[in-house]
């Protein structure tokens, strides 16, 4: 498969919501950081070199890839910065591997379930991204491509510490295991803070919904674990899983009991958000993220029966701003994207509305 | 004359900046004034790294050696001060060679020093008999402190079996 039929995918795996398991989980995330032993790491490393190990690991995932289903690489000096926002919009690349793309690159597999980040803060950034709470068939289809690389490069490996990673915040096991959580009750009711709160004492860190120092828009939250030394993958995921089962118990008895005390409320709330998706004209990217909030907790309470759940992530990854543009060929402003935003939207909703 | 920023209220202070060599000048009212000097701040970026650069500056003064000597990793070229600046490391080998500093830092953010997780499939042959045999070592004490026997007796086979098949 070609990158531009991989860009052109309407949906990436994890965010097909037939294989949800979850209402609350939107997406499970394993990554794992790897380095090549006796390369310096990219942070300390010349562009010839860095491109000598991109062409090292390119050649391995050419030789392991075809065991676990086909990886396209892709050079980031190769594609247009449009289409790497692109990619970010995806979670398929972090944001800070689109700065300076020389001698970085990212195998993405075709189903978009696996991405393999080359010369990002560490030489591999292996991840899974899978649809629903699935940590632990995130985990072993990540640990799975890492040794299929392991079986043609010599990682950077200590008997002791681990894998050994650029920060010390990664060494040990390298990985960073999370939840993409959605908490419109919890946050409506203001018990959000209060239940997150509780987190870091457990080693768990909350983030909005693109990573690091990013705000919780549409109710969004991820859920991560902080510690990769002294405890095992297993441990590490299993902790994590069971923190998140909590906060989707917690979540969901919050919906049912606002279902009980306040329906004319929540109803209204919801009818409102479908009415003004399925009308406006202009619809700025936060607005849009809140309400397809609300019209999602309306898919999942049934008030909103027809739509399908996976309208939630599917529209807003498909009217980001790379992605408006990609989709539909030509540059934006601001402006005339919340325009296009609003047409998308509208249209999803109609294509729907049929009584 | 009137506030450049709210356009409302009279402007009484008059500011002057200085910003990458480049001068501002502008006349505030005074609410404005207090709001212009909280700005600035949006630009700040509070990252790890900045944690991470102090904690790698707590090893008390007693514990560093007297003369300062540029301690420089010869693979990546980077000396233990930049390691310290970017709060990251620059290669494999600066773990072998920044050790004895490292140490304690790790202790500090992750709470241990010892990996308990994954050994690589292929090159980890060794490490994971060796870690096998530990796992299995500790069970046995355990099993004997129980007074299992008959279960202690299965895992001391077991050990032996592993000891022998690694000698071969």
């Amino acid at each position: 498969m070609s990158i531009d039929e991989l860009l052109q995918a309407k949906t990436s795996c994890w965010m097909d919501g037939s294989d949800r398991n979850s209402d609350v989980v939107i997406s499970s995330r394993v990554r794992l950081a790897r380095n090549l032993e006796g390369f310096p790491f990219p942070l300390a490393l010349s562009e010839t070199r860095s491109q000598e190990v991109a062409q090292k690991i390119k050649e391995a995932i050419d030789k392991a890839g075809t065991k676990s289903g086909d990886y396209e690489f892709v050079a980031m000096q190769d594609i247009t910065p449009l289409e790497r926002f692109v990619l970010v919009e995806r979670h398929l690349i972090s944001p800070q591997h689109v700065e300076n793309p020389v001698g970085k690159g990212v195998a993405i597999r075709d189903d978009q379930a696996v991405s393999i980040m080359v010369n990002e803060e560490d030489h591999l950034r292996i991840q899974c991204l899978l649809p629903g709470l699935n940590l632990e068939k995130a985990w072993n289809t990540a640990s799975n491509a890492d040794d299929l690389l392991e079986g043609e490069l010599d990682l950077a490996y200590d008997e002791k510490l681990g894998y050994l990673t650029c920060c010390p915040t990664n060494t040990g096991t390298g990985m960073r295991a999370s939840a993409m959580v959605h908490l419109p009750a919890l946050v409506m009711t203001n018990q959000v803070s209060k239940v997150l709160g509780l987190l870091p004492q457990l080693g768990l860190a909350v983030r909005g919904l693109y990573g690091e120092g990013s705000q919780a828009l549409g109710n969004l939250f991820q859920i991560s674990n902080q510690i990769t030394l002294g405890q095992t993958e297993t441990d590490i995921i299993t902790n994590l899983s069971a923190v998140t089962k909590q906060i989707v118990d917690k979540e969901q008895e919050t919906r049912q009991v606002l279902l009980r005390e306040a329906k004319e409320q929540l109803e209204d709330r919801v009818c409102r958000a479908y009415g003004t998706l399925a009308n406006a004209r202009l619809m700025p990217g936060q607005e849009a993220l809140s309400l397809l909030s609300d019209l999602c907790l309306g898919i999942d309470l049934g008030i909103i029966p027809r739509l399908p759940a996976n309208v939630f992530t599917e529209l807003i990854v498909t009217t980001s701003p790379a992605h408006l543009q990609y989709l539909s060929g030509r540059e934006m402003s601001a402006a005339i994207r919340d325009i296009e935003r609003a047409k998308i939207i509208r249209s999803r909703m109609e294509a729907q509305a049929v009584d | 004359m009137y506030c450049d920023e709210c356009k409302k209220n009279l402007a009484t202070v008059h500011v002057t900046k200085i910003i990458n060599g480049k001068k501002f000048e502008g006349h505030l009212c005074a609410e404005c004034a207090q709001k212009d000097q909280i700005k600035g701040f949006e630009n700040v970026s509070f990252a790890i790294p900045n944690f991470l650069t102090a904690l790698f500056n707590l090893t008390p003064e007693l514990e560093q050696p007297v003369v300062k000597d540029e301690v420089t990793c010869d693979n990546c070229g980077l000396s233990f001060e930049q390691v310290t600046k970017l709060g990251r490391l620059g290669c494999n080998e600066c773990y072998t060679k920044f050790a004895d500093k490292l140490e304690p830092l790790l202790r500090r953010i992750q709470g241990s020093g010892q990996h308990l997780g994954k050994v690589p499939l292929r090159r980890g042959g060794s490490i994971r008999r060796r870690k096998e045999l530990n796992d299995l070592r500790t069970r046995l004490q355990q099993a004997v402190a129980r007074e299992e026997f008959e279960q202690a007796a299965s895992i001391r086979d077991q050990i032996r079996q592993l000891e022998q098949s690694s000698q071969e």
